[in-house]
């Protein structure tokens, strides 16, 4: 609806240098800010090069510029009364089998930390719409997680880096070479003494053989990793405990009693979707035999585990760590001095290790990542005890390169730095002054190394640093490859020429070897010549295009045995802690511009664009701290200031810092958002900072969280039934009787479309809720508007509360539109834009909606969305070429909700119609069900019994929200099962609304 | 037929000639231009106020406002209801009164009327105001277009756009029709010739004749006929725009007949306010007396405890219903975060109208301005508190938001303010806004009625 | 006291009554008819082209089919426009120095695409499918009019909302044999009203539900 008109505006603003002032939201001032540097016109006609002579298209990844073409075509001639007379640009030459129109899939990867997501990327006339997961993947099997969905964002943000530069002056990746090559030279006559790389974690086989490749020029070249969320501590435990490095895979798919010690394999992070899957196909298959797996969960912090645990105790760390130990007593391990231990926890600790032993090898003992490794090779120890270690806790080489180096690589950079072993560094990929313990002064070290260069995608804070900056060119710009945490191996191809000018990262380590020429696709095409040794190359290569992976290339399992330990001494708990966590939305900062990761409420706090200190409600009667009171944190010498946040089932003492946020100025998004934790930190307190003193700062800030209460206030909206009356045939609710309505029964000749969502599944992950939001181009509205209620997801994850404060039950359920039946907004929509559909689907016609709200008032679920201003205007002209095209841009003042993807529905049923046939089961899936690592959600024809839907239906657990207002919702839950005998036992007692 | 009635409804010193001068005094020699201009200066700031605001709302949109998910409606919604039951009390009292040939009614009718039209025209504005996209406000409107799409008459807004319009053309010409003969009346009495073709265009060329005099009496009985029952059915509507939603706190049927209650009730005070304004700016004590003050003071201490009946029976159908979530607004209302508003409207509404018992309020202009006052600004209160407490917790708890009115929900409804006297001070300035010739007809009675001499 | 107004004016007054009554009235009727007129709907409306393509010459007179150009209509949404390489496969050979052609030429030694000015132009709220229809049996005729005879396309039919609905709710008399969609001298046989209705049946078009507005809003 909007689309050229935006474009027209965009043009306008750029003829008078500026985009028209739509002020009032900082995530629009700034960028206005923006527009009034002459970089950010650049950025324009790179968007828009009808404005400059176009050069012609080669092949599908010039059409991105095309497709600007026609668009910015069609705003200029509008500008003129009355519509514009759109102008239309066919290609030059046609690219082979491309369709104008029908999307193309590629099968490509998302990296997180290192690793690699595979992903099949959904691109319309050659711009990267959207990600799904690839299903062929033995780690995706189809799902993705939040990041990976978020990361077609990153692609066309405005704020990532566009130009190499040379002491903040523009300069070209020409001169950049001549100036490596020149050193090289140099360095190449010392053999490369003094020279350092510094990477994050590092699973690209191509960036590995071209390290190796620049080591054999450079025989004395030091290469660093620095991850800030890795898996350093883990490798360590490893080697205490092996003997070598390894990695370890909980297989949540064979345990039945799982113990979680601060883990959380359902969190974000690499592994989330492999053990999500693992962890529902375990639970459905007990499920099926009456029974469930038992999951223990010690945590300080609520995580994702935690809630889905069938019990999760909140314990101080020191807490934790004697905890470990009492157990690893209490299984005979030999070597342990008695642990201090309150008594509830030792009675809990005793009842675990029994159901441990009783089920042996089916035992798993997760220690988190994070932990002492003394203590995680202490775990890895108690499961060969328990006889699940290879079983439920298998060993595999390490999919990472060089993990050796771990934890310490940044101190000993540092050193190396301090005494002079280092003129030349090259940072690739990372942000050690941002992300770095406080205590290395990184900073200052960095301005003494001569000849520095930063590789990154955006120019931050180490940018700032480095006379050298080259733009990272972005996963999906440029050929590269990775592994997946199982060690599959991927190609990473590109989808588009760089939209910002980025370059590889292979590209620079080339120079380095020597090869300044190299192009990256020929660099992978050599290291896959290597990866598919003894196959035919050619046909594998395309296989492996084709497929997006290289079947058999996972890392190798080792049978291992966990050799005796000294066991580290107990703890004395009591004082206050801080434990230190990633951002469940930003990471570990680096999706810190990403909007919609920025505006996703995150799973417990329902926070949006902002970091908090979580606290206990106990922690904060004490302390008279309440919601968004700023208070001062300080560790030794170092402080910072930071908002509250008081959270249900967290540990009494202890205190969650997220890493990710305190940017200060960092492009349109990520500015001033909250505080950075890092600055905390220490290298020998990277996880858990003891000893924190907390004063309360008599100030406070509004925080913008999208969910203000607590509990279901009595309400049986979250549903549970027992696994014993599950077993004994019985339903959670008495099937569906429909009651007398006064409405017109509708008839369905053809389809039925229905959903169910498995709130047993569910995890809370949001990965569904980014899934909706790029297919529907939902617009991102800014942290003020947020404040004011008025988000725009179409689909919204609830997390509701119950039992104890201290340590209660969390329930998400995950609300789409539920098209009803007999559906209030249907009967109070004055002008027929929402009406019900021949598949009854409940049908919203933006443009017809003259914006009574009529509907929304009306809708029970409050499911609907109101454009209240000109939100997808006010977007960044960037992520116009974001959108997906096959459904309206909204404008301001219509309503708008979740359509069950009816553009997917629509696209399924003309290709049924030519081909003259049904649309198959399965065949529509909507993009929340798609990406959902549990398979929670499930969409289909409810009219054909055989359906998965229809099956779901019929499942005992199936019960529909607020049923008493009979309005036949075509969503539906499964209930959560539980241990208990029967009823609503966790769903009883409300939890306090703070 | 006559009311005949111990107490004369006029001042004996009223007599035809009298009353044709003193109201025909006020637009040709206007009597106090001062109060006047000052009043007329405020609300021509308060029509500037509107403009503004309405301009920034189309200019910017209703993002403007306080209004979030869930609380998509707010002030404009409110006060929508609010102007449009103010514009009950004047047609009712006219019409009703005048079928059933209450005598009294003669000396408020003409400006009860005025007070009518003028707010709903606010009303009608409002709907319009609080469009996301008011350019396409015709859709509203059933008429042939290229879509072949049509309005959706199962909705209460739409049947609101309806009975609102219609409300508006026949109280106008109710009221139009009623000025005639008095416009005559003036013209006759006026000198200087613009009054004179003023009146006389206005007039319509009415002569006197007594075939004018028939045919006007059928076509103002019926015009009257028409309006009663739409009485009725336009505030229904309002109703049912909020009954029709499964919202807590809305979904009931008494609420009908508990708001077109309401706005009659509100409409009685603001005539109260008027009729005692008027007559002491005008010194029209002899035609609007103490009585016609103890009647309207007894109509509103009537139709007051039927409101009250309402509220009552809410509270009830909320706690027998047993339906947990309207127990949940119910006593929401009584302590939640506007419980404020609920406790003022019983506080304005209710506990204050007691006084109406004692015959010496119900004859103390002042007592009553007082009451009056509380009574107008106490159905805002309860307008705004059913529109709000409904919507800002509804059902699930995840959804729950307060609701914070900005400035530019404020400054509209001034504005709106403002326009309504706005055209109310160009009615008492232009107008005669006390009916003449009905009056005359009082008298007329009364001398039969013998209570008083024959008028000359 | 001398009469204020003439005996007439009476007359006046009510003539002018029943004049404004009637202003209103015409004044509707005329914006009525406006928005249906060819001035808004563009029917009939030729537009400049970059280059002065005849579709009468090509389509018509030289008999090329309209796929060899639009070659998406069959498989895609869009129609799709040719690429330059489609025109200079012909004109490499023929009228190779034609000044009218110079603008071909220039796009493909340059690779700036053409730009051509959009004649069917749906509102963006409005996802048309070209394959459906064409695989359904509705000709090209049936929206785009007699395009063999047109020098310069241009609209021929008004494109309202209500113009799509008269098919989607009585598709019967618009439907053809799918081999003869597009034939644009194809005559209706006599028994046409029933070939429509086998149509139907045949294709399996459900006529009820072809005004849900999700066929063609999103």
């Amino acid at each position: 609806m909007a689309a050229t008109r935006e474009i027209r505006d965009r043009l306008k603003a750029l003829a008078t240098g500026r985009l028209e002032g739509r002020s009032g939201r900082a995530y629009w001032r700034s960028l206005e800010e923006l527009a009034a540097e002459p970089a950010f016109h650049d950025q324009l006609l790179d968007e828009f090069p009808s404005l400059e002579p176009v050069l012609g298209s080669r092949s599908r990844r010039d059409v991105l510029r095309i497709m600007g073409a026609s668009l910015g075509l069609a705003g200029l001639a509008g500008c003129d009364f009355g519509p514009p007379q759109e102008k239309a640009l066919p290609y030059v030459r046609a690219p082979e089998f491309e369709v104008p129109g029908d999307p193309e899939y590629y099968a490509t990867a998302a990296l997180l930390g290192g690793y690699a997501l595979p992903v099949l990327a959904e691109t319309h006339v050659g711009r990267p719409v959207k990600v799904e997961g690839n299903p062929e993947h033995p780690v995706s099997r189809g799902a993705t997680d939040l990041f990976a969905q978020a990361a077609v964002l990153d692609l066309y943000d405005p704020d990532r880096s566009g130009a190499t530069t040379r002491l903040a002056q523009i300069s070209t990746f020409d001169a950049f070479q001549i100036d490596l090559i020149g050193r090289a030279r140099e360095l190449e006559g010392r053999r490369g003494s003094g020279l350092a790389l510094l990477t994050g974690a590092v699973t690209s086989p191509t960036t590995l053989r071209l390290i190796e490749r620049a080591r054999e020029r450079l025989p004395e070249l030091r290469w660093f990793v620095h991850e800030p969320v890795g898996n350093a501590r883990r490798h360590e435990a490893a080697r205490l405990a092996f003997g070598r490095i390894l990695d370890l895979h909980p297989r949540l798919d064979r345990a039945e009693v799982t113990l979680c010690l601060e883990a959380d394999p359902l969190g974000p992070g690499p592994a989330q979707v492999p053990n999500a899957r693992a962890w529902v196909d375990q639970r459905r298959a007990k499920m099926a035999h009456g029974e469930l797996p038992k999951l223990y969960v010690l945590e300080s912090t609520p995580s994702l585990t935690g809630a889905k645990a069938s019990e999760a105790l909140p314990a101080a760390p020191a807490e934790i760590h004697n905890a470990t130990l009492a157990l690893a007593q209490h299984l005979g391990i030999g070597g342990i001095e008695a642990p201090e231990l309150p008594l509830h926890l030792r009675a809990k600790v005793l009842e675990i290790a029994l159901a441990l032993e009783r089920s042996g090898e089916a035992a798993l003992v997760m220690p988190g990542a994070h932990l002492d490794p003394q203590l995680q090779a202490l775990v890895f120890r108690i499961n060969q005890q328990l006889g699940g270690l290879n079983r439920t806790l298998v060993a595999t080489l390490p999919v990472e390169a060089r993990p050796e180096v771990g934890e310490n690589s940044l101190p000993a950079l540092a050193g190396a730095i301090r005494t002079g072993e280092v003129d030349t560094l090259l940072i690739l990929d990372s942000n050690p002054v941002y992300t770095a313990p406080a205590d290395l002064d990184i900073g200052d070290l960095l301005q003494t190394v001569p000849f520095r260069v930063h590789v990154g995608a955006y120019q931050d804070e180490t940018a700032a640093l480095c006379p050298w900056h080259v733009p990272l060119a972005h996963p999906f710009e440029t050929w590269s490859d990775g592994r997946a945490v199982d060690g599959t191996a991927s190609v990473i191809q590109p989808l588009v020429r760089p939209v910002r000018g980025g370059r590889s990262m292979h590209e620079v380590l080339a120079t380095l070897a020597g090869e300044p020429q190299a192009e990256p696709y020929e660099m992978v095409r050599a290291t896959w010549r290597r990866v598919l040794r003894g196959r035919d190359f050619e046909p594998a290569w395309r296989q492996v295009l084709h497929d997006g992976f290289a079947e058999g290339t996972a890392a190798e399992t080792q049978s291992v045995e966990a050799r005796p330990v000294e066991a580290p001494p107990p703890k004395k708990p009591g004082a206050i802690e801080a434990v230190v966590r990633p951002d469940p939305s930003v990471w570990d900062g680096r999706f810190a511009t990403n909007a919609w990761l920025q505006e996703l409420p995150k799973p417990f706090t329902k926070l949006t664009w902002d970091n908090v200190v979580a606290v206990s409600p106990a922690f904060a009667v004490e302390h008279r701290l309440d919601n968004g009171d700023l208070v001062d944190l300080s560790a030794g010498v170092r402080r910072v200031r930071a908002p509250v946040w008081i959270l249900p089932g967290q540990a009494e003492r202890t205190l969650t810092l997220h890493l990710g946020y305190g940017r200060g100025r960092f492009g349109g998004v990520g500015s001033d958002l909250g505080y950075d934790a890092y600055r905390l930190r220490t290298t020998d307190e990277l996880w858990v900072i003891e000893g924190m003193i907390v004063q309360a700062a008599d100030a406070s800030m509004p925080l913008a969280s999208t969910q203000e209460h607590h509990s279901m206030l009595g309400h049986h909206l979250v549903r549970e039934i027992g696994i014993g009356e599950l077993a004994a045939g019985r339903s959670v609710v008495p099937k569906e009787h429909h009651r007398p309505t006064l409405y017109p029964e509708w008839d369905y000749e053809t389809y039925a479309w229905a959903m169910t969502i498995d709130l047993d599944a569910c995890i809370g992950c949001n990965a569904c809720v980014v899934a909706c939001q790029a297919e529907n181009n939902v617009p991102v509205v800014g942290k003020e508007e947020v404040l004011l209620g008025r988000e725009m997801h179409w689909l919204r994850v609830d997390r509701y509360y119950s039992g104890e404060a201290s340590q209660p039950h969390v329930h998400f359920q995950p609300i789409p539109c539920m098209h009803c039946e007999k559906a209030p907004c249907e009967m109070g929509c004055p002008v027929n834009a929402t009406v019900h559909g021949p598949e009854g689907l409940n049908q919203m016609i933006y443009n017809r909606c003259v914006g009574t709200r009529t509907c929304a008032s009306y809708c029970p679920y409050k499911v609907r969305r109101f454009n209240f201003h000109d939100y997808t205007a006010d977007e960044p002209p960037t992520l116009v070429a974001r959108r997906n095209p096959d459904l309206t841009v909204r404008a301001r003042g219509v309503m708008e909700k979740c359509t069950y993807c009816v553009q997917r529905i629509s696209a399924a049923r003309i290709e049924a119609k030519k081909e003259g046939r049904r649309i198959r089961d399965g065949e529509v899936v909507t993009a929340c069900q798609q990406v959902c690592p549990t398979r929670a959600i499930v969409f289909g024809d409810q009219s054909d019994p055989d359906s998965m839907v229809a099956r779901a239906k019929a499942s005992p657990r199936d019960y529909a929200l607020l049923a008493e207002l009979n309005l036949r919702p075509r969503t539906s839950y499964l209930a959560e099962v539980s241990e208990r005998p029967a009823g609503d036992h966790r769903l009883e007692g409300e939890v306090r609304e703070f | 037929m006559a009311t005949v009635h111990p107490e004369s409804l006029t001042a004996p010193s009223v007599d035809y000639r009298s009353v044709t001068r003193d109201v025909a005094a006020v637009p040709l020699a206007f009597p106090s231009p001062r109060a006047w201009w000052i009043g007329f200066g405020i609300s021509c700031v308060g029509v500037l106020i509107f403009l503004v605001s309405a301009f920034w709302l189309f200019y910017r949109g209703v993002g403007i406002w306080g209004i979030n998910n869930p609380d998509f409606w707010g002030l404009a919604i409110s006060n929508y209801v609010w102007w449009i039951g103010m514009g009950h009390a004047g047609t009712l009292i006219s019409a009703l009164l005048l079928l059933i040939n209450k005598g009294w009614r003669n000396s408020l009718n003409r400006f009860a009327e005025a007070m009518t039209v003028f707010a709903v025209i606010q009303a009608g504005m409002y709907p319009i105001l609080h469009l996301g996209r008011p350019w396409l406000f015709y859709w509203l409107i059933p008429y042939p277009n290229t879509m072949t799409v049509w309005p959706q008459f199962k909705s209460p807004l739409e049947w609101d756009v309806f009975a609102v319009g219609t409300y508006l053309i026949v109280s106008v010409l109710f009221w139009y029709v009623g000025l005639i003969p008095d416009l005559a009346g003036v013209r006759d009495r006026a000198k200087r010739r613009v009054w004179q073709v003023f009146f006389g265009l206005l007039a319509l060329g009415w002569r006197n004749s007594a075939i004018h005099w028939q045919r006007w009496q059928v076509c103002y009985w019926i015009l009257a006929g028409l309006a009663l029952p739409l009485v009725i059915s336009v505030h229904s509507g309002v109703a049912m725009l909020f009954a029709g939603g499964l919202e807590p706190g809305w979904h009931t049927t008494i609420y009908p007949p508990y708001f077109v209650l309401g706005a009659v009730f509100e409409g009685f005070a603001v005539v109260l306010l008027i009729s005692i304004t008027l007559r002491h700016a005008f010194r029209l004590h002899h035609l609007v007396t103490d009585r016609h003050l103890d009647m309207l003071a007894k109509l509103l201490l009537a139709f007051g405890l039927m409101t009250a009946y309402g509220y009552l029976f809410e509270g009830f159908g909320a706690w027998y219903s047993g339906d947990l979530y309207e127990r949940q607004t119910l006593q929401d209302r009584l302590s939640g975060d506007y419980a404020w508003a609920y406790w003022g409207a019983i506080a304005l509404n209710f506990v204050v109208l007691q006084a109406c018992w004692f015959r010496a309020v119900r004859r103390s202009a002042a007592a009553l301005l007082a009451i009056g006052a509380a009574v107008t600004v106490g159905m805002w209160l309860e307008r705004f508190m059913l529109v709000t407490t409904a919507l800002y917790r509804d059902f699930l708890p995840s959804s729950y938001q307060a609701y914070v009115p900005t400035f530019w929900e404020w400054s509209l409804f001034l504005g709106t303010i403002g326009v309504f006297f706005f055209l109310f001070f160009l009615f008492v300035r232009l107008l005669p806004m006390i009916s003449m010739f009905e009056i005359k007809e009082v008298l007329q009675e009364e001398a039969r009625g013998g209570h008083r001499a024959a008028p000359s | 006291m001398a009469q204020i107004f003439s005996r007439a004016a009476d007359t006046y007054l009510r003539v002018v009554l029943i004049g404004l009554g009637l202003l209103v009235v015409g004044l509707l009727l005329l914006a009525g008819g406006l928005v249906r007129s060819d001035y808004l709907t563009g029917v009939g409306k030729q537009i400049d082209q970059p280059v002065p393509f005849s579709h009468r010459h090509h389509a018509g007179q030289l008999g090329i089919d309209c796929r060899y150009c639009h070659d998406t209509v069959e498989v895609a949404a869009s129609a799709g426009y040719p690429p330059t390489y489609t025109c200079m496969t012909c004109h490499s050979q023929v009228w190779t120095n034609a000044e009218a052609l110079a603008p071909v030429r220039r796009s493909l030694a340059t690779g700036a695409p053409l730009r051509w000015n959009r004649v069917h132009d749906l509102p963006d709220f409005v996802y048309f499918n070209h394959s459906i229809h064409v695989q359904q049996g509705v000709a090209c005729l049936e929206c785009h009019g007699r395009v063999p005879e047109m020098v310069r396309i241009y609209q021929a039919e008004t494109l309202h909302m209500s113009w799509c609905l008269d098919c989607h709710r009585h598709p019967a008399p618009h439907l053809r044999p799918p081999e003869a969609v597009f034939d644009f001298d194809w005559r209706p046989p006599k028994d046409a009203e029933a070939l429509g209705l086998r149509l139907v049946a045949a294709q399996g078009i459900e006529p009820e539900n072809l005004d849900s507005c999700y066929v063609c809003h999103r």
